[in-house]
């Protein structure tokens, strides 16, 4: 797979190239505006969810920042991702070219904006008085992971959207729940001790809650916890290429 | 040996309810029962080979299988059985136009198209300047794409394409490009391409440009294989029979078959 990535990497740039500038239509307002989204959004949270959980949660900001960063990561890498395969339809039915890397160049793309606003997040933490220490360099583990995450959700997407026209709205409504699921706004420690533990089923969860921790909390997840991210990671990244290889001709036929 | 080795293909096509469907659309197709996919031989043991230095013209109406069988030729698609056998690098131009970005600008696009053809990024700034010349685009390099006429979009198709130097060069009705001017220029250059020992597919509707050129006949009929010859006249004297309405011909070898 990395020898067939660099026997493409000339149209893999290409492509990155194109998506960022398609994207951001050249300006530098355009990458201002994708920051200034999930800044938006954390402010609404912040002024709407301060009375109801703000007053016990400490560093409420930076907690809701977190949920904010990571969820928005994940579903705008994902929903890109899906659109990935038929929107460079055009591309792959003329050429004969890996279909993956139209996936990794949508990725490439969002992470660029998780980036970024991830630098803002620790802006907010030295404003907040939440200082860094040298366990945020466990912070890499679920940056990596997520991008692992969300590539191979990305692959299972794309291959579903080119079968099934409306997984795109699925999709949406699936991540507009999925969001209220994730613990974004409210802590769980409300709820009872077997509904604590439905919690770790949601992948996203983990990843907002790894974040936390080593932010918030100063405590390095447990090694279990650890599994539990990777085992997730490379359960749908098996899945997506088990899609790919399978179906692999058959989008041919349906593009 | 030769340089393409088509062995027995065959190609199965999916057609149906499979384009445009939506979850909610197959579920409820399914549940009434009325979900059908029907599947059909686009290409049926079609059997060619190709040496250095020729030019084969695929001829056929449309639905003969041409286009699937150019797809298998430069391996977007695997053949449902046979083999097809490329002993070189294959440069395919399938419907040229498409594939562009209308946002991008012609210098991205031109980088872009080079990209999707193979070439590496030192080949491409190489050769970008003989490419802007041979186009004839200098003064739209940096426009966006969109506000290009469409003559314009396959001179640029044609000549990024154009720069390679394949072994195995595929024309899916690339020639009837643009004004009479770049179209002489464009023959031109495809002689020279062919000259310099490519193997050269061409599909095209002109049949006088295919007596002009080709040097072998590949004759397709709703994915039959009718005829495979090196009498280049002859078959499309057939042909041309074939188009005013004798079918003789095609019958007598189908029903071989």
């Amino acid at each position: 797979m990395l020898e067939k990535i660099k026997k493409n990497r000339f149209l893999f740039e290409e492509l990155v190239k194109r998506d960022f500038n398609k994207k951001y239509k050249r300006t530098i307002l355009g990458i201002f505006w994708s920051v200034l989204s999930p800044l938006m959004m954390l402010l609404i949270m912040k002024i709407v969810f301060t009375n109801f959980f703000g007053r016990s949660i400490e560093h409420y900001t930076i907690y809701l920042f977190c949920g904010n960063l990571i969820f928005s990561f994940f579903s705008e890498s994902t929903t890109q991702g899906m659109q990935a395969l038929v929107a460079n339809a055009s591309i792959f039915t003329k050429v004969n070219v890996p279909k993956y890397i139209f996936v990794l160049s949508r990725n490439v793309q969002t992470l660029i904006n998780f980036a970024i606003t991830l630098v803002l997040l620790v802006v907010f933490c030295l404003i907040d008085s939440v200082f860094p220490t040298w366990k945020w360099i466990f912070l890499i583990y679920p940056v990596c992971l997520l991008v692992l995450f969300n590539i191979g959700v990305g692959m299972i997407l794309s291959a579903l959207h080119v079968f099934f026209k409306d997984m795109e709205y699925l999709w949406k409504i699936f991540t507009q729940l999925l969001m209220y699921l994730s613990a974004i706004f409210y802590q769980i420690t409300s709820y009872s001790e077997t509904v604590q533990y439905l919690f770790l089923a949601n992948p996203v969860y983990l990843f907002i809650r790894y974040f936390r921790k080593i932010i918030l909390d100063g405590v390095i997840p447990t090694p279990e916890f650890h599994m539990l991210m990777a085992f997730d990671t490379v359960f749908v990244l098996l899945i997506g290429f088990w899609m790919y290889k399978r179906y692999n001709h058959e989008f041919l036929y349906r593009l | 040996m030769a340089i393409l080795e088509v062995n027995d293909v065959s190609i199965r096509y999916k057609t149906g309810d499979i384009r445009d469907l939506g979850l909610k659309d197959f579920v409820l197709k399914k549940i009434k029962g009325q979900y059908n996919v029907k599947e059909f031989w686009a290409d049926r043991h079609i059997t060619f080979s190709l040496d250095k230095g020729e030019m084969l013209g695929i001829i056929g109406s449309n639905g003969a299988g041409k286009s699937t069988l150019l797809k298998v030729v430069s391996g977007i698609m695997e053949p449902t059985e046979g083999r097809c056998i490329r002993r070189g690098n294959v440069a395919a131009l399938l419907e040229l136009a498409s594939g562009f970005d209308g946002e991008l600008t012609v210098k991205e696009n031109a980088y872009l198209r080079g990209a999707m053809l193979g070439y590496t990024r030192q080949f491409m700034n190489e050769k970008y300047p003989e490419i802007l010349a041979f186009s004839e685009l200098k003064e739209f390099e940096n426009r966006p794409f969109k506000q290009l006429s469409s003559g314009m979009k396959s001179r640029l198709a044609f000549s990024v394409a154009s720069m390679v130097n394949p072994d195995i060069l595929i024309l899916d009705e690339v020639l009837s490009v643009g004004d009479g001017a770049f179209r002489k220029k464009s023959e031109a250059k495809m002689h020279e391409i062919i000259n310099s020992g490519a193997a050269t597919i061409l599909v095209s509707h002109s049949l006088e440009q295919v007596r002009n050129l080709c040097t072998k006949i590949l004759w397709l009929d709703k994915g039959r294989q009718i005829d495979f010859t090196n009498d280049v006249k002859g078959a499309c004297d057939k042909y041309q029979a074939y188009l005013n309405g004798d079918r003789s011909y095609v019958e007598s070898k189908t029903a071989i078959q």
